[in-house]
């Protein structure tokens, strides 16, 4: 079970958490003209990298914030997590 | 019956407590502190079960976790338990065990004839065997297969045992006990350390309690005592016995079994019988020992060869003799002490010895008591089926490949070393590498991955000199960094005996013309054939070659057997072990009870379990409730002898000729307040939303990105910057995570909040055609005329005093509204209802009549928006604006999206009007097409239209507007059902709504 440090809460067990995908994907703006591949890229396309992930979780037994995790999918080392806004 | 074997005063046993027990169904005495294994040896009983592929007798191998083969089934407060250890299991009084794996009885086993037919079960036979014909698989050969495999029974019957979880933060977490466990730990407790000491045995103390040693002025088991008493009265220390750390898992969080009263005749009610530990601890000392290896010879597993430290630690722990006459095979010193222990207690054993005559304190100890040694000798094979009565052994070559003449020499017990093996399952398992050391012919850990730190015997040191010294140093270091503290204490002076340096023998040959089994895992009956046939058939992966053969499988996960099954491999391959490398070492260490894994959270503690503040009315009621989610709901209310048919059918009915009563309070209510908040669900809905005015609610359409649909509901404004959104119930979870991902990460700059207001609110839902009549008898104040409350009009008002909010909402497609109030009123809203509602004939209705009403009504739900369809195929087309965007929207321009293959949503009756299709039937074209017959689509939903009075249901199948009138199939094939079936509108009752309107 991982250890996770909420950037609001502070560090929690796994259990408190849901996993939310890859957080390096931007939504395409609002009414953009875009391409089925740009579409596809944002909706389907993930690289499911073995190594280190920048990756969203969700602090749902705790304060319901959606924040960034960037940690290794092979180790599991977690390097560091950020508010949603934060960059790596 | 006398404990012939008990010795007259040494052990740490109490004889003042005699102990009665069964095993096998015949009386036995022993005493407290002993273990199952050490009772029955003071018997004399050696045979305690059978083997796992050959019905081979066995007997006892080790006196702990170490022993492979001592499996029994015991009986304790009524219950059987498969898979107890008889060397773990301590005695009880009345305690009472079975043998397993035997047929009919321990003595006699049918299944004893495989032992002879061992030519023809080889490494892989089963693999092999049972291939042919396919068909044959589970009908005849699995069926077999599992009723001569395995050991031990599980019950049928529930576990009536109650199982606790804790969850616990230390500094410094110590797994095991021995001398390098005892020192990290009273090192880093005095420099102020949280510390946990785990120790899996009864007694604290490990190699302390065998061995003839002195630290300080005390022996070692003295000094094993004090310290342990000194750690108990520390506040910051947790010392723990009965507790074996199994697994090390992700961010140094480590699980720990304790047997809180398996060792116990009776518990007391609430008394649990094991506790799971859940340990994130900031560092790990791995303290975990080492344990004997087998030399590997013919017969090798005959019931009386077991370790030599087994037998020794059943003479000086239990006071138990396990022979008379023992032989000790070494090929190195520490099992002069077991041969010591044996002349110290008036037997004379004969030693064996591989390594050309050589002297050390031990071995000169043993030649001064006269004990007969042979050096350069080696058993060949043993004798004796149910009992070693005799040992072949010879002189054995300096190179180890020649056999001199062999001699027959009776003895009751072989006592074996093969010297030991570190248990670094632990290490290995927390990511650590590890790295072969070729002092000791065995991994050790290397580079750890996580926060630990391994010592003593675990890490290949064996003397306890050097023991002491890391392991008070690594306990001093690791809690300085977490105390920064610096209060060293002095490592005690020890006396202990030398150690010459061990032979590295492990496999005794063959002699000529003979073909001894020679078994290297006792669990799996994995012997030195089995082995060698896997690599002439090609495997050579470890991995591969541990599946293939089962060596080192099961719940012994090799203990014994690990590094000799390596030395085979890498003989036989020119290799040397590491780079055969070995097996991956999972958790558990140890079998785990799934009881303990589950914990408390069994039956209805299984999961939280909500209920509508209406509940009790229900109960009273006669309600008869279904699992919605977490959430009780009344499903019918039962009157007299009625089936779920006619009770649903009846309230139904009632809904459409005068007024029921539904209990709505589990849809999921969510707030969305803020400036932006029109704009908000304008993004996530798929229809238009900045026009609502306040005071009225709309239905609306949420997808996902992918086009497909999420939710339904209805939202309300409630005023200009506050929105009451509902979803169905079983999406209420994800729709606020979903709404939340947005307004954090996608569009943080609109200034909204959304917060789930599900337990808030209960809501009644009173529908059908004289809802309105009651609406006016329980707001007497209020307009509800078709006027004052239009369709999808919103009021706040008062319920007799009570805060109350009305939806002109509908699910049923009456006249229909829906009621709140604030949970705690729930209760007073139901009952006003119900006693105002008499005179229009209310009747409350549960689930199943609610989904009657909606489904002749055509309303999709939960069964249509089942996470695969899109607004065109669940018919809410009209729902999706043209002018903005939305969640999801660009999904729908997708080829895919538009096919005109795609599955739509459908009516269906059957033609005969009375055969009601069950829900997830295929429709097809033809009912007697071959098979596989193309499926247009399935059955979704399927009722009893009280409509019409026959059975109606939704179906999704392909180009399903264009399939309106068309004569098709329902095909069941679970049920066996074949229904001609006619495709109709899936709005089969008032399909231009003017019920809701009315």
């Amino acid at each position: 079970m991982l250890f996770i440090k909420c950037p609001y809460c502070g560090i929690r067990s796994q259990n408190e958490f849901a996993y939310g995908g890859d957080a390096t994907v931007k939504r395409p703006e609002l009414n953009k003209e875009i391409s089925d591949k740009e579409w596809d890229d944002f909706v389907y396309n993930r690289k499911s990298p073995r190594g280190k992930h920048l990756e969203f979780w969700h602090h749902i037994s705790g304060c319901r914030q959606w924040f960034k995790v960037h940690r290794d999918t092979a180790t599991h080392e977690i390097f560091k997590t950020l508010k949603p806004h934060e960059e790596l | 019956m006398t404990q012939e074997f008990r010795l007259k005063d040494e052990g740490l046993i109490d004889r003042s407590k005699k102990i009665s027990f069964k095993f096998n169904g015949k009386k036995y005495f022993g005493y407290e502190g002993d273990t199952l294994a050490s009772a029955l040896i003071a018997n004399g009983v050696h045979l305690v079960g059978r083997s796992f592929k050959y019905h081979r007798p066995r007997g006892f191998y080790g006196a702990g976790v170490d022993d492979p083969y001592a499996l029994v089934q015991l009986i304790r407060n009524n219950e059987t338990i498969p898979n107890i250890k008889a060397t773990e299991q301590e005695l009880f009084e009345g305690l009472e065990a079975k043998s397993v794996n035997c047929w009919p009885n321990v003595n006699f086993d049918i299944g004893g004839i495989n032992n002879f037919l061992r030519i023809f079960l080889p490494a892989g036979f089963y693999y092999k065997t049972f291939m042919w014909p396919k068909s044959f698989w589970y009908r005849i050969y699995e069926p077999f297969i599992r009723k001569a495999a395995g050991f031990g029974v599980v019950t049928h019957e529930h576990d009536k045992e109650r199982y606790e979880h804790k969850y616990e933060y230390c500094d410094l977490l110590v797994t095991g006990s021995g001398p390098s466990g005892l020192a990290s730990a009273y090192s880093a407790a005095k420099n102020g350390a949280k510390v946990i000491l785990a120790e899996d045995k009864p007694r604290f103390g490990g190699s302390l309690l065998t061995s003839e040693v002195t630290i300080g002025n005390q022996t070692g088991k003295e000094w094993a005592d004090k310290i342990v008493t000194e750690l108990k009265e520390m506040p910051n220390v947790v010392v723990k016995n009965r507790a074996q750390v199994f697994g090390y898992y992700d961010h140094n969080m480590l699980v720990m079994s304790e047997r809180i009263s398996e060792h116990m005749p009776k518990t007391e009610k609430f008394m649990p019988k094991q506790k799971l530990w859940y340990i994130r601890a900031k560092e790990v000392v791995i303290s975990s020992g080492s344990i004997e290896r087998p030399i590997v010879f013919g017969n090798n597993d005959t019931p009386g060869i077991m370790l030599s430290s087994a037998a020794k630690e059943y003479m000086k722990v239990y006071g138990v003799l396990v022979g008379k006459k023992p032989l000790i095979f070494t090929n190195n010193d520490s099992a002069y002490e077991t041969a010591i222990e044996f002349k110290k207690n008036g037997i004379n054993p004969i030693v064996l010895d591989s390594r050309k005559e050589l002297n050390s304190d031990l071995i000169t100890e043993a030649k001064n008591l006269g004990i007969d040694i042979k050096f350069e000798h080696v058993v060949v094979n043993a004798n004796g089926y149910r009992k070693v009565k005799s040992a072949d052994i010879t002189k054995i070559s300096e190179d180890k490949t020649n056999l001199g003449k062999i001699e027959n020499i009776a003895c009751d017990c072989i006592c074996v070393s093969g010297f030991w093996t570190p248990t670094i399952h632990l290490a290995s398992q927390s990511g650590g590498k590890t790295k072969f050391n070729e002092d000791i012919d065995a991994f050790i850990p290397s580079q750890s991955k996580q926060n630990e730190t391994t010592v003593g015997s675990a890490n290949g040191i064996f003397n306890l000199n050097d023991t002491l010294k890391n392991s008070f140093e690594a306990g001093y270091e690791l809690s300085k960094k977490i105390t920064s503290k610096e209060n060293k204490l002095s490592v005690p002076a020890v006396v202990e005996k030398k150690n010459s340096k061990h032979d590295k023998f492990w496999c005794v040959p063959l002699p000529k013309g003979k073909k001894y089994k020679r078994f290297l895992d006792f669990q799996n009956d994995v012997a030195v054939s089995d082995i060698e046939l896997a690599l002439r058939e090609g495997y050579r992966s470890i991995e591969h070659v541990k599946r293939y053969t089962t060596l080192g499988m099961a719940t012994d996960q090799g203990k014994t057997s690990n590094l000799n099954g390596l030395q085979l491999v890498s003989n036989i391959e020119n290799k040397v072990v590491p780079e055969v490398g070995h097996t991956t070492f999972r958790p558990p260490y140890t079998p785990v009870s799934i009881g303990a894994i589950v914990g408390r959270e069994v039956g209805k503690h299984s999961k939280p379990t909500r209920k509508s503040p209406m509940h009790s009315w229900h109960e009273k009621n006669n309600a008869v409730f279904v699992d919605a989610g977490l959430w009780l709901r009344p499903r019918y209310y039962k009157k007299g002898n009625e089936t779920l048919f006619d009770a649903s059918k009846r309230e139904a009915e009632n809904v459409r000729k005068n007024v029921g009563v539904c209990d709505v309070t589990t849809l999921g209510k969510i707030d969305v307040k803020g400036p932006d908040a029109a704009e908000f669900l304008n993004r996530v809905y798929t229809n238009a939303w900045l026009k609502l005015p306040v005071g009225k609610a709309r239905y609306g359409v949420m997808l996902r990105e992918d086009g497909i649909v999420m939710d339904d509901g209805t939202t309300t404004r409630v005023s200009e910057n506050h929105y009451h959104m509902t979803t169905t119930t079983a999406q209420a979870a994800n729709v606020l995570s979903h709404l939340e991902y947005y307004l954090q990460i996608v569009w943080p700059e609109l200034n909204v909040n959304v917060v789930s207001t599900t337990e808030q609110w209960a809501g009644a839902a009173i529908a059908g055609p004289k809802s309105r009549d009651l609406l006016q008898k329980l707001f007497p104040e209020t307009d509800c005329s078709n006027e004052g409350l239009p369709f999808m009009g919103f009021i706040e008002t008062k319920l007799f005093g009570v805060y109350a909010r009305i939806f002109r909402i509908s699910f049923s497609g009456e006249l229909a509204y829906e009621v709140n109030v604030e949970s705690d009123n729930g209760n007073f809203m139901w009952e006003k209802i119900i006693e105002l509602g008499e005179e229009f004939k209310i009747q409350p209705y549960g689930t199943e009549a609610l989904s009657t009403l909606r489904i002749e009504m055509g309303h999709v739900a939960g069964s249509e928006l089942d996470g695969r369809t899109t607004p065109f195929d669940s018919s809410l087309e009209g729902l999706l604006s043209k002018k903005k965007d939305f969640i999801g929207k660009r999904s729908l321009q997708k080829e895919a999206f538009i096919s005109p293959d795609r599955e739509k949503l459908v009516g269906v009756v059957p033609l005969d009007k009375k055969t009601s299709i069950p829900e997830g039937s295929y429709i097809v074209r033809d009912a007697n097409a071959k098979l596989p017959n193309p499926k247009l689509g399935h059955v979704s939903a399927s009722c009893w239209s009280v409509e019409y009075n026959n059975p109606f249901s939704l179906a999704i199948i392909k180009d399903g507007k264009n399939m309106i009138g068309q004569k098709l199939f329902a095909l069941s094939p679970l049920k066996k059902k074949s229904i001609p079936v006619e495709i109709v509108s899936s709005h089969y009752v008032d399909p231009k709504g003017e019920r809701v309107r009315s």
